[in-house]
This record gives structure tokens, C-alpha cells and sequence, in this order.
């Protein structure tokens, strides 16, 4: 979470002044489950970065990196699409 | 110095239709309803005809033309609509949008009754249901103050230290349909006085752009309101500084309320609109027989002038509160509670009752006036008043 200003430092009429700055809403701690990446099962299809409505999957050069559980709302839809489901994507219980 | 002025003979909507007309904005998006339709109606006329240069919307109910008028007032635009009513009752949502954004729209509300019963004659049920909503309410007597308020409004609502958006309130037929003698000022001498607009912000300004209307949850929401709170309570001094600068080109002074009278005045009504106009009538008629009334009309309803309006009113010894609509809180209108209120703090309180007065258009003359005052005076010799909530002129 960003630091919180005071209202004599934000710009009048709830208006947003910076461009794309939804990145430093952190919404992570929305999730009740989680998806879990494994990199050895994955074969870079790249279909649950084309579904993720958070642009939650991290790729680098054509490849799956990991998850961005900083933005990741958990709603299933990377596991659900995943043509490998148990061996790449799965989802569990936040803890 | 004031200028040389026009005396014509208008009704409300005309007056306003005119200064609307001076005004010039660049955008007016609105809905007919009785008895607003005549403003709208003069002034697609005016558009028509080419004598100003607004891009005339013509929406399908009042949600869109409040909707429409937010939209071209967040793109940069002076944009303004009228409306009455169920008009307004139906702009609910789009109200508190319109104030939250702080868009500067400036809106005529000619005060009509609300259904049901299906009415279409005056009360104040509209607006004083929409004193929440963050708009800046002001209150006009007759033609020349809906005008010279309109003229006022847009200079109070595009202040720096306000940008909040303004209703510019007359009662609907008695004011609006009643032809009156209206000095108008000279159309340059308006467009000098109002100016350029400059929008604080534009979506349409791709050098800085910016997002409208997003989220903002248990973090934010809070500042947002409070910074809104704040723009509403600098308006009053604002409202005040206009005022003062109006004076110097018309002649006519205003200020948070109007005080008739009121200097020795034990008795004291205070009511709002057209008929402070009867009230003075019958303030004169009882200040020759050498009685000490006076009246006491307020202009302003947000910001609510409260310091001010105790200490008006402090020195009076009966108040009868009048309110033009119910609240049904069996406690007494909007008016009275607000003035009630404020003297919570105050050591010389006035005995103070309430009269909700002239629903749907019921007629109020000088005859129940007459009979207020004389409440007053019963309540003064008993020392308490005899009802805090009186319905005027209801049938048994």
C-alpha cells in the first residue's frame, strides 16, 4: 500500500492525475485462493497470460516467469484455462 | 458605478432565460418540465436564432440532462440545465456525481411540489430534499433576484477556492409565470462580469491527462468528502465577495439573507421565496398600526449561515419558522430545524415554532401572515408557544 496523503494533498474531485498508477493499488489481499506456478510442468502456452483479466502473470522473452501476487485477485481463471491444470497451474487455500 | 439597465416586464423564466442567455454557456443540456419548460423553451429559442453560441442537447429525461451537462462540464466546458421537480428528484444520483467531481455547473430549479399527489404548483419538497446532495442552494424572491442570483451563481460556483456546482431556486408559476418589472443589465456588462471560463481540469487536456470518476473505497473516500465539506464552507465568504462586486455593477445588494425591518423587531418570520414578498407587505401594514415585526429571508441554505442567522435573529422575542415543504419527522421542516439548531449553543433563544405552509401550491396571503403574527403574539403573552408544528390553512 502507498503511504495515505491527507485530503489538502489530493487533488480535488477524487480525480487521478497520474497515468496507468492502478499498479500501486495493491490488491492482493483481496484473494481467498491462490494460484500456484510450477515452472517444471509449464510449457509456456501463454494462455493463462492471455486470460488473466489482472495482468497477473509475469513473462519475460516469451515465458512465464512467475505469478504477480501483488495484483492477483485469485479468481481461478489462469487455473481454469491452463491446459496442463495439476502439472503448471492449481489453485489453493490462502492461508 | 451600476450600469445603465434595461426595464422590461418578465416572468421568472424569462428573466432567467436572459441571463442564461448573457451568460453564454458552452453547453446546455435539458429536459421540459412544467413549470420549467419556458426557461429551456426561450432558450432553444436563442439558440436557434443564433444569438448565443451553446450547443443546445436535447436528452431524454433529466437522468441525461444532468448526465450530459457532468460530462460537458468535466471535458472543460461552462455548462449548465434547468429543471423542477420530479426533474430534479429523477438528476438524483447524477447530483451527487455532479458535486463530487466538483464540476462548477450552474442550474435554475423552479421549486414545484412532489408527487404524489401529482401536483404541478409550488413548493419546496424539490430542493429541500436535495440540501445533501453538495450542491451551494440559493434562494430568489422574485424575476430580478432568480436573474441577478443566476448571474451571481456562476462566478460563486467557477471560484478557485469552490468549484462546487449551485442551484439558483424561484417558486414555480408565483415567480416563474408572473410577469414582473426586471431591470436587466447590458449584455457585455454580464459577459465581463462572468468572464472567460477556465476549467481547472479537462479530460479533453491530452498535455495532463487525467481519470474522472474512479474508485475510492475506506481509504480515500473520506478525504474526497471532507475536502468537499471544506470548498462548501469557504463559498460563504466567496458567495459574500460576489455579492460585493455585483452591487458595483447593478445596484442591488445581497448578501447570506435578507434582514426587513428587522432592527427593533420583537415578532419575526423568516420564510424563503415569493412569499417573503407578502410577508413585507403585511411587516409594513402592522410596523403602521406601530407594531415591531420584521422578516427575515434567507437567501443562502449551503453553505448554512448559522453564527449569522442566530445572531440575526437573537434579539427577536417570537420566531414563527415557515417551511414550504414536509419533512415528516413530526419535529418540523428543513428551516426550522437547521435554525433550531443553531441556537443550541446560544444563550438568548427567541421562543421559536413552525408553520409548513403553502404545499403544492396552496395559496399563502397576507391574511395567514396576518394570523402568524398574531400566534406570535399569544405565544409571547403565555410565554411559551402553544404548538411547535402548525400545518397553515389545512382544512379540518
Amino acid at each position: 500500500m502507498n503511504e495515505l496523503k491527507g485530503y489538502k494533498d489530493i487533488p480535488i474531485g477524487g480525480i487521478i492525475t497520474e497515468a496507468g498508477n492502478s499498479v500501486t493499488y495493491k490488491t492482493g489481499d483481496w484473494r481467498s485462493q491462490k494460484p500456484i506456478w510450477k515452472e517444471e510442468g509449464c510449457v509456456h502456452c501463454l494462455i493463462c497470460w492471455v486470460f488473466c483479466p489482472d495482468d497477473s502473470i509475469k513473462v519475460e522473452d516469451g515465458k512465464v516467469i512467475g505469478i504477480d501476487y501483488d495484483h492477483c485477485k485469485g479468481c481461478g481463471i489462469c487455473a481454469r484455462e491452463c491446459p496442463r491444470k495439476e502439472r503448471a497451474l492449481q489453485m489453493v487455500k490462502e492461508s | 458605478m451600476a450600469s445603465e439597465q434595461k426595464r422590461v416586464a418578465m416572468t421568472g423564466n424569462e428573466a432567467v432565460a436572459n441571463g442564461m442567455r448573457q451568460i453564454n454557456p458552452d453547453v446546455v443540456a435539458a429536459y421540459p418540465i412544467t413549470p420549467q419548460t419556458d426557461i429551456v423553451q426561450f432558450y432553444s429559442s436563442f439558440a436557434a436564432d443564433g444569438l448565443v453560441h451553446t450547443e443546445m442537447v436535447t436528452v431524454e429525461s433529466e437522468h441525461s440532462a444532468m448526465s450530459a451537462t457532468i460530462g460537458a462540464s468535466a471535458a472543460g466546458a461552462r455548462a449548465m440545465t434547468a429543471t423542477s421537480s420530479q426533474g430534479l428528484a429523477l438528476m438524483w444520483e447524477m447530483l451527487h456525481i455532479a458535486s463530487g467531481y466538483r464540476l462548477p455547473i450552474v442550474m435554475p430549479v423552479v421549486n414545484r411540489a412532489l408527487s404524489s399527489p401529482i401536483n404541478i404548483h409550488c413548493d419546496h419538497s424539490d430542493t429541500m430534499g436535495a440540501l445533501t446532495t453538495g450542491w451551494i442552494h440559493i434562494y430568489s424572491e422574485s424575476a430580478q433576484e432568480a436573474y441577478d442570483n443566476l448571474i451571481q451563481a456562476i462566478r460563486i460556483a467557477e471560484h478557485p477556492d469552490v468549484l462546487l456546482p449551485v442551484m439558483v431556486c424561484q417558486d414555480g408559476f408565483i415567480t416563474s409565470h408572473g410577469i414582473e418589472i426586471v431591470f436587466l443589465l447590458p449584455d457585455e456588462v454580464v459577459k465581463e462580469f462572468v468572464g472567460e471560463y477556465k476549467p481547472h481540469t479537462s479530460v479533453l487536456d491530452v498535455e495532463n491527462p487525467i481519470a474522472v470518476g474512479p474508485l475510492q473505497l475506506q481509504d480515500y473516500y473520506t478525504e474526497t468528502k471532507a475536502q468537499e465539506a471544506e470548498a462548501m464552507a469557504r463559498a460563504k465568504k466567496v458567495i459574500l465577495e460576489v455579492a460585493e462586486e455585483y452591487e458595483k455593477i447593478s445596484g442591488r445588494k445581497y448578501g447570506l439573507f435578507e434582514e426587513y425591518k428587522m432592527d427593533d423587531a420583537e415578532r419575526v418570520i423568516v420564510v424563503l421565496n415569493s412569499t417573503a414578498g407578502t410577508t413585507k407587505a403585511v411587516v409594513d401594514e402592522l410596523r403602521a398600526k406601530g407594531e415591531k415585526v420584521g422578516l427575515l429571508k434567507p437567501r443562502v441554505l449551503r453553505p448554512f449561515p448559522a453564527d449569522e442567522l442566530v445572531e440575526a435573529l437573537s434579539s427577536a422575542k417570537a420566531v414563527a419558522v415557515m417551511d414550504r415543504a414536509e419533512t415528516f419527522s413530526t419535529r418540523g421542516g428543513q428551516l426550522f430545524t437547521e435554525i433550531r439548531a443553531a441556537f443550541y449553543e446560544s444563550h438568548k433563544r427567541p421562543l421559536m415554532r413552525n408553520y409548513i405552509f403553502g404545499l403544492g401550491g396552496r395559496d399563502t396571503t397576507t391574511r395567514e401572515i396576518h394570523r402568524v403574527f398574531k400566534d406570535l403574539d399569544a405565544d409571547l403573552e403565555r410565554g411559551q408557544v402553544d404548538k411547535l408544528v402548525t400545518h397553515l390553512d389545512v382544512r379540518e
